[in-house]
């Protein structure tokens, strides 16, 4: 039982800044840029409405649609890649192995670090005249070919490889805390009927994994969303538009180029993108929820 | 333990599935290891080394150098002073922000879930709600109304930026923390004659503790590592780490200097990097705890 409201003024009054922020800073200032985003501002905001052309100019920007189109192969295969590698990782890491917390240690240290680190560690890496590329060739294989970074075709790839080394490491650790989780007894009764281990891995303990995996996903798919500083910091959108992705279009637009109504109608489909990947993720979530409730 | 000891577990026995997953543990380590590891080797080389194209290989001799360049002589545009401010700047914006944060982050988690006032659950579902959102469609409106009341490009107002943008996050975790806190405790207290700032100080806040450090640990390194916010509202003389890294190596004029770039990455990394590796267990804790809040 909570204590009775009459006692509840101090309480109430702790909290009012935050209700300032909820309510001011969240709410008013996202209002705020939705309605920026129906009228024809540039430089400063202006108050005539346009109605939907920001938008209509937003979804024919050659630059927006791939921006879109490059978060989508970025977002699939940076959060697949993390779940996979960082499951492989927690299963090897689970079957009794020596020196368990040195690798746990290998694997995690890059999600302690900055995009903006992680891009610049990888350009460098990838820099094809003086790179990995350079140092094959030099070993004799000439025709060897790692220029992802300056290749349009393949800088996308780029930002995934660095994604995925930076991002294995959570989804090891989540993975790897569920699996020691897991009882005892489910272990002995699967090898008494003789399943071998990867079948365990795969049938027994990958389906009990499957809430914590879902939310480290999702805990992903958000960073993918707003997937900013490793860009800038790693190809800087180009080659051409093979990296531009929409978080640093609203920027770029913002800031740089001064297009208010462009950006906000941008963060505006940013937003529903968000609500559209939550919403049914919270709903499954309800329903579990509800469903555990009334066993 | 040293020495032999003939009760303890017998070796494992080595089969071929053994091999392989060493084998896969090794590659997958040297794959984590090799950026960090070609980073350090850059840093310590001369330019005329960079050039021949061994990116692989250890320095002929150590040349610090190129640490000292970065820390105190690196070029940001034509302004040559090192990174050594941006760290200051960062050191500047970290501790205030985290200290402010973690302490309002408590506050709200107590109230919230031990003192339930009217409209507890709609201030608590709107702060998630922020949470989840992009940061871009709040950035134009803040900066209006943070150069509004004179805070836009100064250190007060990063810090009260990261605040702000961290109260989702810190208040999600110190209120899943105290909804396990037995009520009864809070009562108790009450009929004591405590208040509801007493009862804070006096007894939540030292059972807090454990997340106390946890939630400091996940906001520091969050706060150090930002980049964005850093960017938009710190301004020319509070710029931090980060951003001033990006225009080190992203902005250079003229031959890029590799083994400063990577000494002054390896600068900006470190302070996130010793956390983690002086509090690994306690760091491991705060990202899954984080990462697992549904």
């Amino acid at each position: 039982m909570p204590i009775k409201r009459k006692s509840n003024l101090s309480a109430t009054i702790a909290l009012l800044p935050t209700w300032f922020v909820a309510v001011v800073v969240f709410i008013g200032t996202m209002a705020w840029s939705i309605r920026l985003s129906f009228t024809n501002s540039t430089l400063f905001p202006s108050s005539t409405y346009v109605g939907f052309a920001q938008y209509s100019k937003l979804f024919s920007s050659a630059k927006w649609l791939a921006s879109l189109q490059n978060v989508l192969i970025f977002g699939v295969l940076y959060v697949a890649g993390c779940l996979l590698l960082g499951f492989l990782l927690a299963a090897a890491l689970d079957r009794k192995i020596r020196f368990e917390s040195a690798f746990r240690t290998i694997f995690l240290y890059p999600y302690a670090m900055s995009f903006v680190v992680t891009g610049l560690i990888w350009q460098w890496m990838l820099n094809p005249t003086l790179g990995i590329q350079a140092s094959v060739r030099s070993l004799g294989w000439e025709s060897f070919v790692l220029d992802w970074v300056v290749n349009r075709d393949m800088a996308i790839y780029a930002l995934v490889l660095a994604g995925v080394w930076q991002g294995a490491g959570l989804v090891m650790v989540i993975a790897l805390a569920g699996m020691r989780g897991i009882e005892g007894e489910q272990w002995k009764a699967a090898r008494i009927d003789g399943i071998p281990v990867w079948r365990i891995y795969v049938s027994i303990v990958l389906p009990q994994l499957g809430p914590a995996l879902a939310a480290a996903g999702m805990l992903l798919a958000m960073g993918v969303i707003k997937t900013y500083d490793i860009v800038v910091a790693m190809t800087n959108g180009g080659p051409g538009n093979a990296t531009e992705v929409p978080a640093k279009f609203i920027m770029d637009n913002l800031f740089g180029r001064q297009n208010l109504g462009l950006a906000t109608a941008g963060a505006t489909v940013l937003v529903l993108g968000v609500i559209i990947a939550v919403a049914p993720f919270r709903y499954a979530m309800h329903m579990r929820d509800r469903a555990k409730g009334a066993a | 333990m040293a020495g032999p000891h003939p009760n303890g577990p017998k070796p494992a026995q080595i089969t071929v599935g053994r091999i392989g997953l060493y084998a896969f543990l090794v590659v997958a380590a040297l794959f984590f290891l090799l950026p960090l590891y070609t980073m350090v080797v850059t840093s310590l080389k001369s330019m005329e080394e960079i050039r021949l194209g061994q990116i692989f290989a250890l320095p002929a001799t150590l040349d610090f150098s190129a640490w000292t360049t970065a820390w105190s002589g690196a070029c940001m545009g034509t302004v040559c002073v090192g990174i050594r401010s941006g760290f200051w700047n960062s050191v500047a914006i970290t501790l205030p922000a985290v200290a402010l944060s973690v302490f309002i982050g408590a506050v709200n988690g107590y109230a919230l879930s031990l003192w339930r006032p009217r409209g507890a659950n709609l201030l608590f579902g709107l702060l998630m709600a922020g949470g989840l959102i992009p940061y871009q469609i709040f950035l134009y409106p803040m900066v209006r109304a943070m150069a509004n009341i004179a805070l836009y490009n100064s250190l007060a107002g990063i810090i009260l930026v990261h605040v702000i943008f961290g109260l989702p996050l810190v208040t999600l975790l110190f209120r899943n923390y105290f909804i396990s806190v037995p009520e009864e405790l809070c009562k108790a207290a009450r009929v004591d004659g405590a208040g509801f700032w007493r009862i804070f100080f006096e007894i939540m806040l030292p059972i807090a503790v454990p997340m106390v450090v946890v939630v400091s640990m996940l906001q520091f390194t969050g706060i150090w590592n930002d980049f964005l916010l850093g960017l938009v509202f710190a301004g020319r003389d509070n710029l931090p780490m980060t951003v001033q890294l990006n225009n080190i190596v992203n902005t250079t004029m003229g031959e890029r200097t590799y083994n400063v770039n990577m000494a002054a990455t390896i600068l900006t990394a470190i302070v996130p990097l010793a956390i983690y590796f002086l509090s690994g267990r306690w760091f491991v804790r705060g990202i899954a705890a984080g990462a697992v809040k549904g």
